[in-house]
């Protein structure tokens, strides 16, 4: 028979907790300098290659939306197709109305996320699969219900007015302008948003949903304004595709092929990252290009890609980038500094130091 | 640290089952620190302490529902610490979970063949079941659901045992039950044991504990703070053991337990 | 009276689509998985029945009995290597593996067979032609067939689940995976059984759906999958008659749609479903909502 009482004495540490581990003013500035000069980029480059920025533009916005769908508020969209689909037809209706297609893209993002109340309304009580296929099925819906109206070109689609009179070249470099404006605006809209309040909320949820609740976050409230805000931007990427190919057909707006280009991105990029998804755009573009005469090979390979780096890279790409250098070019967690312990080193005279900083994000 | 009793050892059998310095967390907290028991062949090893302690935590350990970070866990002498918690049910160490876990869409006799699914050779069948809760046989084609938490825990302590275990893990009996049904339920245990098996029981009650045990050990927050006979504790050792007081102090406060003085305790 | 016929031809086609869905709804019952491939594999089932029959000359009527054991095989193996890793890592992880499936499977076909249209045809058996009943009434015999295979696979399936062990076993491992492995079931083994029966299912579904009309790579999920799903939300979740009646509802809804305007049939299906998300969405057999 043994008697044992000890209780371990509590240690005086100090903690300190900030937002990130090296100064942000830096990255700021450098994303600024990267901004600006994408600006020159009409300038100075073949419209080709401005062509292609367009792309990679459509592609970056969809992946950061799905990211923060996906990768934040652990919402899996497979229908996003719906709001590409419909930002393109909202630029066409407007187009017919007289409204150039550069302004009618605003309006034709912010009709998508009035469009997205509804929906959210219809769909959110499902659980996470059936919530996916059920995103699926709107979309699919809302396609068969806009073809049929033959007005805005039926089922066959049809070309986009209000552009005619444009410089070629001037109008490559207003899509492309048009174009790095709705990424950046996208990129930092998810920045902030995931920086403020509703990311912690959906840290929150992501960690514990009944704790979450409980504690008083309104979990409902949070992921319908991501849902939203992820409409919102999916509309903006639709109607920019509808000026960059000068012509709507619903079957090459509403397709599956949106979502998928977008999970595929996030996932090879780096899921519930922001820095993942542009990452992710990068590498599809790239493999899209190299594999372009192969047929449908490059979706094959994509997919692959995909799964594999979801079941054994979970963070993916940045994940890797991130677990080497351990830099955050766009900051929404938190570092933990706890003091060294004493004695070993002899007194400092700065009071804290990272001893193993912790993340949580 | 605790000492294993010499005298169990001395007659040279093995333990039926050892837990060597088991820790095991939870993510970052660590729920069980160097934890060690061995349980005998025929004893009733009950393990106590307040809530948080790890008591739950060291019974599904076992059951292999959690994987330690350091330790082992020995049954019948070989290390089982790897093997899957199906294996482990199949091998002889049967746990009743802690809230019963019954299988809610299935009947009374339902839940009873699934745990017969895989059952070892031995005394208890279906029909044993039934004939020491006897109740039971008229409510068998009943959702377990319609039952009340005392017949709830005679099904899942049934569904243990058609298994035909070696050692029965009972996982806070007594959890949500009123006494009168739990001080029921343990009188079962005399039937139980009978059959040759052995019992490792984790019990918030210290009262019950005490009364049922042939051995007891209290955790504090992950650690054994004491570990011994009924007989050879005193109700303030106990409560010195399960608060993390250290003794004096508790020696000068009430005892917990009125007449649970070692005198007055039936042996 | 052609309004009686789109009715009866609506009903008939709910066998079609309750087999389409039984398969999704066993593994999301037993293992939580919405296998977003469930559909893309019918058309696998498909393309391969199609293999067989070219090859052996069997009647595509019979060509089930070689595929359906196939599918099975193929179901049990990848639940247990790539589902069940996806499973080991989350409800998220595992939506995004089944959706990579579905996308490689698709593209996989479109890449190394083609886009066309295939069909499995009938034979020169008597399911080609139909029975009247009066003068306006065709039944075709293929449709009744189908039907009466759901009715039995269905019947199969709840014997299977209420009466043997290993749909004990599937029930419980469905109700409380820990307790399951407590009573030494190894609940892979199970889920890998589960998956088996959806893959085969589903196959044949693939197969009658072959019979019935014409599959290309994206059958699977413009067709089955979507169908399969507005059927279980529909009928009701967790129900496996309730799948049936969800069936028929849908397919009964198309058919209307058809006759209203023949281009629209699709979409009235999806209006019925949306419908009834929003003002019954725990589904028509359910007896009280679901938060």
């Amino acid at each position: 028979m043994s008697v044992v009482t000890d209780t371990p004495a509590r240690s005086e540490e100090n903690f300190r907790v900030t937002r990130s581990r090296r100064n942000v003013a830096w990255t700021g500035a450098g994303a600024l300098i990267v901004v600006v000069v994408l600006a020159l980029f009409p300038y100075i480059v073949y419209s080709g290659t401005t062509s292609l920025m367009v792309q990679a533009f459509i592609v970056i916005t969809l992946a950061s939306m799905w990211n923060l769908l996906a990768g934040y508020a652990g919402l899996v969209s497979v229908g996003q197709q719906a709001f590409v689909g419909l930002g393109a037809y909202f630029v066409l209706i407007l187009a017919q109305h007289s409204l150039s297609p550069f302004g009618g893209l605003p309006v034709a993002a912010i009709g998508c996320g009035v469009a997205a109340v509804p929906m959210w309304w219809l769909i959110s009580r499902l659980r996470s699969g059936y919530f996916a296929i059920a995103t699926w099925v709107l979309a699919t819906a809302i396609m068969l219900f806009i073809e049929r109206f033959p007005s805005i070109g039926g089922g066959t689609g049809m070309s986009l007015p209000g552009l005619s009179g444009y410089d070629p070249t001037l109008l490559v470099a207003d899509t492309y302008w048009i174009g790095l404006a709705v990424t950046v605006l996208s990129l930092v809209t998810v920045y902030v948003m995931l920086r403020g309040r509703i990311g912690l909320v959906l840290t929150a949820i992501r960690d514990d949903e009944v704790a979450a609740r409980s504690s008083g976050a309104r979990v409902g409230l949070a992921r319908m304004l991501v849902y939203v805000v992820a409409a919102v931007g999916c509309g903006a990427a639709g109607a920019l595709l509808a000026i960059s190919q000068l012509i709507v057909q619903p079957g090459a707006v509403f397709t599956v092929q949106w979502t998928a280009i977008m999970a595929f991105a996030v996932i090879i990029g780096g899921l519930g990252t922001i820095e993942g998804p542009i990452i992710g755009a990068i590498v599809y573009i790239i493999l899209q290009r190299t594999l372009q005469s192969y047929d449908a090979w490059y979706l094959i390979v994509l997919g692959l890609v995909a799964i594999a780096v979801a079941l054994f890279a979970r963070r993916g790409l940045w994940g890797l980038i991130d677990d080497r250098l351990n830099i955050r070019l766009f900051p929404v967690g938190y570092w933990l500094w706890t003091p060294e312990s004493a004695g070993r080193r002899g007194p400092r005279k700065r009071g804290l130091r990272p001893r193993r900083a912790e993340r949580h994000s | 640290m605790s000492e294993p009793a010499t005298e169990r050892a001395d007659n040279g059998s093995t333990p039926l089952l050892e837990v060597r310095d088991l820790t095991v967390h939870h993510g970052q907290l660590r729920a069980l620190d160097r934890v060690s028991l061995r349980v005998f062949p025929g004893e009733v090893y009950a393990i106590i302490g307040a809530n948080g302690a790890g008591k739950s935590t060291l019974l599904r350990t076992i059951a292999g529902l959690h994987r330690p970070t350091d330790g082992a866990i020995l049954y019948d002498g070989k290390d089982m610490t790897k093997i899957r918690p199906e294996r482990r049910a199949t091998g002889g160490i049967v746990m009743v979970p802690e809230g019963r876990r019954l299988f809610g869409s299935l009947t009374v006799e339902e839940n009873l063949k699934v745990g017969a699914t895989y059952a070892r050779k031995g005394p208890w069948t279906i029909e044993r079941v039934y004939e020491i809760f006897a109740w039971m046989k008229d409510r068998r084609t009943q959702r377990t659901a319609q039952l009340s938490g005392g017949e709830q825990q005679a099904v899942a302590i049934g569904r243990a045992l058609v298994a035909n275990p070696r050692v029965l893990l009972l996982d806070e009996l007594s959890l949500g039950l009123a006494p009168v049904i739990v001080q029921r339920i343990y009188a079962m245990l005399p039937q139980i044991l009978s059959t040759g098996l052995t019992v490792l029981l984790v019990e918030q009650d210290v009262s019950q504990a005490l009364r049922v045990a042939s051995h007891i050990q209290c955790l504090l927050e992950g650690h054994t703070t004491l570990e011994g006979r009924p007989s050879e504790v005193t109700a303030e050792q106990v409560e010195a053991a399960y608060f993390g007081l250290s003794q004096a102090a508790a020696e000068g406060s009430e005892a917990l337990w009125h007449g649970s003085t070692p005198s007055s305790r039936a042996s | 009276m052609a309004w009686v016929n789109a009715i009866i031809q609506g009903i008939l086609t709910g066998g079609l689509y309750a087999l389409f869905a039984c398969g999704l709804s066993l593994m999301f019952g037993v293992m939580k998985v919405v296998n977003l491939a469930h559909g893309d594999l019918a058309v696998i089932g498909a393309y391969v029945a199609l293999g067989v029959i070219t090859v052996t000359h069997i009647p595509a009527l019979w060509s089930f009995v070689i595929v359906v054991p196939i599918m099975a095989v193929l179901g049990y193996a990848l639940q247990r290597t790539l589902i069940q890793a996806a499973l080991d890592r989350g409800v998220l992880i595992t939506l995004l593996v089944t959706f990579g499936l579905s996308v490689v499977i698709e593209s996989g076909l479109l890449q190394f067979i083609n886009a066309d249209s295939h069909s499995l045809g009938v034979g020169e058996s008597i399911i080609t032609g139909s029975f009247s009943i009066g003068s306006q009434i065709q039944i075709p015999y293929l449709l009744l067939l189908i039907f009466a295979v759901a009715v039995v696979v269905l019947l199969g399936l709840q014997y299977f689940l209420s009466l043997s062990r290993y749909g004990r076993m599937i029930r419980a491992v469905a109700d409380d995976q820990e307790a399951a492995q407590l009573s030494g079931i190894d609940y892979r083994h199970v889920f890998g059984i589960a998956a088996a029966i959806a893959f085969g299912t589903v196959a044949l579904a693939g197969i009658a759906y072959g019979m019935y009309s014409q599959f290309s790579p994206t059958t699977g999920t413009d067709t089955i999958l979507l169908f399969a799903f507005a059927a279980v939300v529909i009928g009701g979740l967790g129900s496996l008659w309730g799948t049936l009646l969800g069936g028929i509802v849908l397919g009964v809804a198309q058919q209307i749609g058809a006759q209203i305007n023949q281009a629209d049939q699709v979409l009235a299906g999806y209006i019925v479903f949306l419908l009834v998300l929003a003002l019954r969405p725990q589904g028509l057999t359910a007896r009280r909502a679901q938060s």
